[in-house]
């Protein structure tokens, strides 16, 4: 999927060279050190960042660093950041409502927008303004308004950042249940522990390169991964 | 620049609510259809009449810029260019109006030697087609500016200044006197509105009511704008421009489209402001007027329609009668105005009226 990207800030190279395909039905997660480039990918792949060169190809037809944000959404591809990026001044069930995106006629939006509420389990909150959740609620919300689509591909920018040991938990277990064999799932994340839980493979990004793939315990053996993670 | 003064006038802060029910604009409508049933019964003295007729556009005016600025976060600090556009085209059909009737050139016409109005006015003379041209013109300019903005991303203050700098433009242009826009004196001596005598009573009644209809309908439409599912994207662009674009949303047609709608509301404030003072003059498009607006806007509360009309007619009030009793204290007391909204009720006047000043400095908190 992502082949021989480079992206340049100056003469900085934030991604060199990175490949790396992720299949339908998998969930891959993307760990590094702080600076390895995993957030720059992301904004590769969601259009925000342009590449001095290479391709993302979602399926075999479409090369995303082609097309602009909207029409790569508009593509099955939707992005949950980093830090929880909901619209404060409208309700929970408004932020879902916008999440289920341009192209879902009105009349099938209640019956996706109540199946979401079901999986990230803020039902209970549904009129509440987006802005006066807590911190938690907020990433929830931001994962069922990415659902809300039905995406092809799912990125996950560190969704469990700044939760508590149940909260991750909960997270990691509804992470699981959003694998479908028609859908990839791109997590990136520092938590070891939460990575263990969800991911079929890993990816290893250190200064813009791919140290390692496969899976995560092969990741844990691995003397080059454990040089980067833990100092020499 | 403070935290506060940044979040009054940089970045729209009110939580823009929209409640199914907004009491206050639905007063504001009451109150504009009930002030034009009893101004077609009863009779005030004229002068008032006509200063209230010119709230109501100021109001229109600064409607056009909360819908912008308070809801999609776009500040202009050149809406006086759309609201001088709706002027000067319905000062031009004033005059055009008065040439196909009464055969007299206006001065600045003879001044300049000509024999008659410039080509371009052909047609100006009938009322609908001068309303359609002044509208297309307004939504013009609009979408050629906002387009070359909005698609190379230009936000936040760059666009702000770029408006200002556009209006600024504009102003040069006008002052030219080869232009057949009445140049640095502008245009004025309007001699009939309708066929009717411009200052009769019936003509000044007329344009107040029709200027107060007009707000109530703006007010009206605006809400339902915002009530909408578009009104919803509008708040979402405002908050988090990227995340509503990464949900598969043209942030740009979008923009376009409500910058556009803005700005020909502002024309049509300026269409009904112009028979009622009687004169257009490049002065509407100096750029501190076009700041002026947003001060308004800002005094009365940001993000909240009704906010922006208790802005205009506040502070347009205050200046008809302060200019008047002590102008050159005018100044100093708008200055005065502004520095209390922005440090002791950041998010307008209407805090006041809710009793929740909400300002850090007004508690003491740093």
């Amino acid at each position: 999927m992502v082949d021989a990207l480079t992206v340049a800030f100056g003469r900085f190279k934030a991604l060199d060279s990175v490949s790396l395909a992720v299949d339908s039905g998998e969930v891959r997660a993307v760990i590094g050190p702080n600076g390895a480039g995993k957030t720059t990918l992301l904004d590769v792949i969601s259009g925000i960042t342009k590449p001095v060169s290479g391709r993302v190809m979602l399926g075999d037809r479409i090369d995303l660093t082609q097309r602009s944000e909207a029409e790569i959404a508009r593509a099955g591809v939707r992005r949950k950041f980093q830090k929880p990026s909901v619209f404060p001044a409208l309700t929970v069930r408004e932020n879902l409502e916008i999440g289920c995106g341009p192209a879902l006629p009105a009349r099938a939006r209640p019956a996706r927008i109540a199946s979401v509420l079901g999986e990230i389990g803020l039902g209970p909150r549904t009129e509440v303004l987006a802005g006066s959740l807590a911190h938690g609620e907020k990433q929830w919300l931001e994962i069922g308004m990415v659902l809300a689509a039905e995406p092809a591909l799912l990125l996950l920018d560190e969704p469990v950042a700044g939760l508590s040991d149940s909260e991750t938990a909960h997270t990691a277990a509804l992470i699981r249940a959003l694998r479908r064999p028609d859908r990839a799932i791109l997590v990136i994340e520092h938590d070891m522990g939460f990575v263990e839980a969800i991911a079929d493979r890993v990816t290893v990004l250190h200064e813009g390169r791919t140290l390692y793939e496969g899976s995560m315990a092969g990741a844990r053996g691995d003397a080059r991964v454990i040089e980067v993670f833990l100092g020499r | 620049m403070s935290g506060a003064v940044q979040t009054a006038l940089a970045s729209p802060a009110g939580p823009a609510r929209r409640a199914v029910r907004d009491p206050l604009v639905a007063g504001l409508v009451g109150l504009c259809l009930a002030a034009a049933a009893v101004l077609l019964v009863a009779s005030p003295a004229p002068y008032l009449v006509n200063a209230l007729g010119q709230l109501a556009a100021f109001a229109i005016l600064a409607v056009s810029l909360d819908l912008v600025w308070g809801y999609l976060g776009i500040l202009s600090l050149g809406h006086g260019l759309f609201f001088a556009i709706g002027g000067y085209v319905c000062a031009m059909h004033l005059l055009a109006h008065g040439v196909a009737t009464t055969g007299v050139l206006p001065d600045f016409v003879q001044f300049m030697g000509w024999k008659s109005l410039p080509a371009y006015w052909v047609g100006l003379d009938h009322a609908a087609y001068a309303l359609v041209l002044a509208l297309a013109l307004a939504g013009l300019v609009a979408f050629v500016f906002g387009l070359a903005s909005f698609r190379s991303r230009v936000n936040g203050v760059y666009f702000s200044i770029i408006s200002q700098a556009l209006v600024y433009v504009a102003m040069l242009l006008m002052y030219r006197n080869d232009t057949g826009l009445g140049g640095n004196n502008g245009m004025t001596g309007f001699p009939l509105l309708f066929g009717w005598p411009m200052g009769s009573p019936g003509v000044v009644t007329g344009l107040t009511v029709a200027a107060l209809l007009t707000l109530a309908a703006v007010l009206a439409g605006t809400r339902l704008l915002i009530g909408s599912a578009a009104g919803r994207r509008m708040l979402a662009c405002r908050d988090d421009e990227t995340r509503l674009r990464t949900l598969g949303y043209s942030t740009t047609r979008l923009k376009l489209g409500i910058w556009c709608l803005s700005a020909m509301i502002a024309a049509l404030a300026g269409i009904l402001y112009v028979p009622q003072v009687g004169i257009i003059n490049p002065r509407v498009l100096a750029p501190d007027l076009s700041i002026e607006i947003a001060v308004w806007v800002a005094i009365g509360g940001l993000g909240r329609l009704g906010g922006a009309v208790i802005g205009a007619i506040l502070v347009n009030g205050l200046k008809f009668w302060l200019s008047a009793a002590m102008p050159e204290a005018w100044p100093f007391i708008l200055s005065g105005l502004v520095l209390f909204v922005v440090l002791v009720l950041p998010n307008g006047l209407l805090d006041l009226v809710a009793l929740r000043p909400r300002s850090t400095w007004l508690r003491g908190a740093r």
